[in-house]
């Protein structure tokens, strides 16, 4: 088989960039979506059968072989992921990519002699190990295998200054000499460095780090398009890089926080501490009667979905509840911080599983100055997106976080599973306060019987 | 290609990826961040050129742990963007109301989602 001439190659592989070019373009409006991301595919397969064509390659059928097994393991979880578990899903696709560009750079060092390009394989090697730890600590944290709370030890700064030390002489050495056993240590002290830059990360931080370590990613497969001077690999890994640094400033700001503040905050010591006693001070309770006679005789409801909704799988009893209310004359809407849920977004898209409708959902700040003439907040599964910690009490995890000023409306109902605090790990003043009444239980039971009691009236 | 013509390539990937991304709406960042985790999954393509090149079997075995792991990336990637962007589209067309939607139900209808709960005269997005 004669294989495709340079130039041929090169134009097919403008074409794929073009592609994800336009995947991402796509994203700018929910309707142009679902056709970008299909012809970001197609670029995807198109890139992989011109490297089929281009390049004299052994080994074709284990190729392929190891290529099926790939699809076999992602398509079925990507199929079956419960809407949810995305963020842990992202995460653990982005550290396999890291791995991949890793593994592909230690592979590739051994053909080059040019310094620049091992500086090209030193860094792939450095970031893509970097993002594959941190995205596996991530993953155990989102899955909560291991505390989301700030993992520190003393010394830690230390520790993670010799490794970062160690990265970068072994980097050098490899640079220098084109060693295999000094990438090896490389590899492992970039591993390192990976883990023991996530595990200091607070849960509530998680989100911001999924970004990062996707740009990281990003940057590390641009790299290995020096190595391997594949063009594609180039342009491709630099826009997502870009992109995801973008997206991470983005939601840095929506959080209040500085990027470097989130990465190296709980180095500086008690930032991120959080509380983690239960606290055994009086709360107004009440019954699911009581609060579907004030939710139905509301003229202005605001409905905040946090986490708690999603991991009862409750976004399509809560969507019932507000078509119900909305049947009965009452205005409903849902207020969705940046960060409810677990990544940028997250609860938009449970809640288009649920069929909710664009018009009713509501940004920060569009809502913030709507919950004074707000006659009922009803808070599902959420706490720290709207706990005034955030504006009043400087020495607190969250403080800076613009959060849902839902202490202005008349009166907040909690649905709440218990008295444990959020994901920060910080207890919520708002539960105590005299306008506040909750409803403890699982949400999507509690939003059943709410919503039952409201059809009854 | 030399390093001035990789670098040009570089700072205007950059400015692309820049400009594309502060259009995207917030609604849609979780997509955002995983269609661009499936895009960097192309590292699949570097990782079949390595497996095509090694004669060692160890070289072999890694490289081809690399393909799975890239392939992994690149097809769950794009396989969990287009699922949740699914759902996006098609309450899209549920929430406008069947009686506005039969004027101009004619270019869309043959689209529909079977089972995400839109009714079927309810196709009339405007495009």
């Amino acid at each position: 088989m004669s294989l495709l001439s340079p130039e041929w190659t090169a134009l097919l592989y403008l074409v794929a960039a073009v592609c994800f070019i336009l995947a991402l373009k796509g994203l700018s409006s929910p309707r142009t979506a679902r056709r970008g991301n299909a012809i970001g595919a197609a670029g995807a397969l198109l890139a992989v059968a011109t490297v089929f064509c281009s390049v004299r390659l052994e080994n074709i059928p284990l190729i392929l072989v190891a290529i099926a097994v790939g699809a076999a393991l992602a398509v079925p979880v990507a199929r079956r992921v419960q809407m949810t578990q995305m963020p842990q899903l992202v995460a653990l696709f982005n550290g396999v990519g890291g791995g991949a560009a890793a593994l592909v750079a230690v592979l590739e060092l051994g053909h080059q002699e040019d310094p620049w390009v091992r500086l090209a394989v030193v860094f792939t090697m450095l970031v893509g190990a970097v993002s594959f730890a941190g995205s596996a600590v991530t993953v155990g944290k989102l899955q909560e295998l291991i505390s989301t709370r700030p993992l520190l030890f003393p010394g830690m700064p230390w520790v993670m200054g010799a490794v970062l030390l160690g990265a970068v002489v072994s980097g050098a050495l490899v640079v220098l000499t084109g060693s295999l056993g000094w990438s090896l240590a490389l590899l492992g002290l970039s591993l390192a460095a990976g883990l023991l830059l996530v595990l200091p990360v607070g849960g509530a931080d998680v989100p911001i780090v999924i970004s990062l370590l996707n740009a990281f990613t990003g940057l590390a497969v641009a790299a290995s398009g020096v190595v391997l001077g594949n063009v594609l690999l180039l342009v491709a890994g630099t826009l997502v890089g870009a992109s995801g640094t973008i997206l991470t400033k983005v939601m840095a700001s929506a959080m209040g926080r500085g990027v470097g503040g989130i990465m190296f905050g709980a180095f500086k010591g008690g930032s991120t501490a959080g509380s983690t006693a239960l606290s055994d001070r009086p709360v107004r309770s009440s019954s699911p009667e009581d609060i579907a006679v004030q939710l139905g005789y509301a003229q202005r409801v605001v409905i905040v979905p946090g986490y708690g909704l999603a991991v009862a799988q409750g976004q399509h009893t809560v969507a019932e509840l507000a078509t119900a209310l909305g049947a009965r004359g009452v205005d409903v809407v849902f207020a969705i911080h940046p960060v409810a849920g677990r990544m940028p977004g997250h609860m938009n898209v449970l809640l288009a599983e649920a069929n909710v409708p664009y018009e009713s959902l509501r940004e920060l700040a569009e809502v913030n100055p709507e919950f004074a003439t707000t006659d009922i907040v009803l808070v599902v599964g959420a706490n720290d997106v709207v706990n005034p910690a955030a504006k009043s009490s400087p020495g607190s995890p969250i403080y800076g976080m613009p959060i849902l000023e839902v202490v202005q409306a008349q009166q907040v109902v909690f649905l709440k599973r218990s008295m444990r605090p959020g994901f920060a790990g910080i207890e919520n003043e708002l539960l105590h306060d005299p306008k506040t009444t909750l409803l403890f239980g699982d949400a999507k039971d509690s939003l059943a019987r709410v919503l039952g009691a409201v059809k009854a009236l | 290609m030399g390093p001035i013509a990789l670098l040009t390539v570089v700072v205007l990937a950059v400015f692309v990826g820049f400009e594309v991304v502060s259009k995207v709406t917030s609604k849609l960042h979780t997509p955002l961040m995983s269609g661009a985790n499936a895009i960097h999954g192309i590292i699949l393509v570097g990782a079949i050129i390595v497996a095509g090149q090694a004669s060692d079997p160890w070289v072999l075995g890694i490289a081809l742990l690399a393909v799975v792991l890239a392939t992994v990336n690149l097809v769950g990637g794009f396989v969990v963007t287009d699922r949740m962007l699914e759902m996006f589209s098609a309450h899209k067309r549920a929430r406008i109301p069947a009686s506005t939607g039969a004027t101009k139900a004619g270019g869309t209808a043959g689209e529909g989602h079977p089972g995400e709960g839109g009714s079927a005269g309810a196709a009339g997005e405007s495009r």
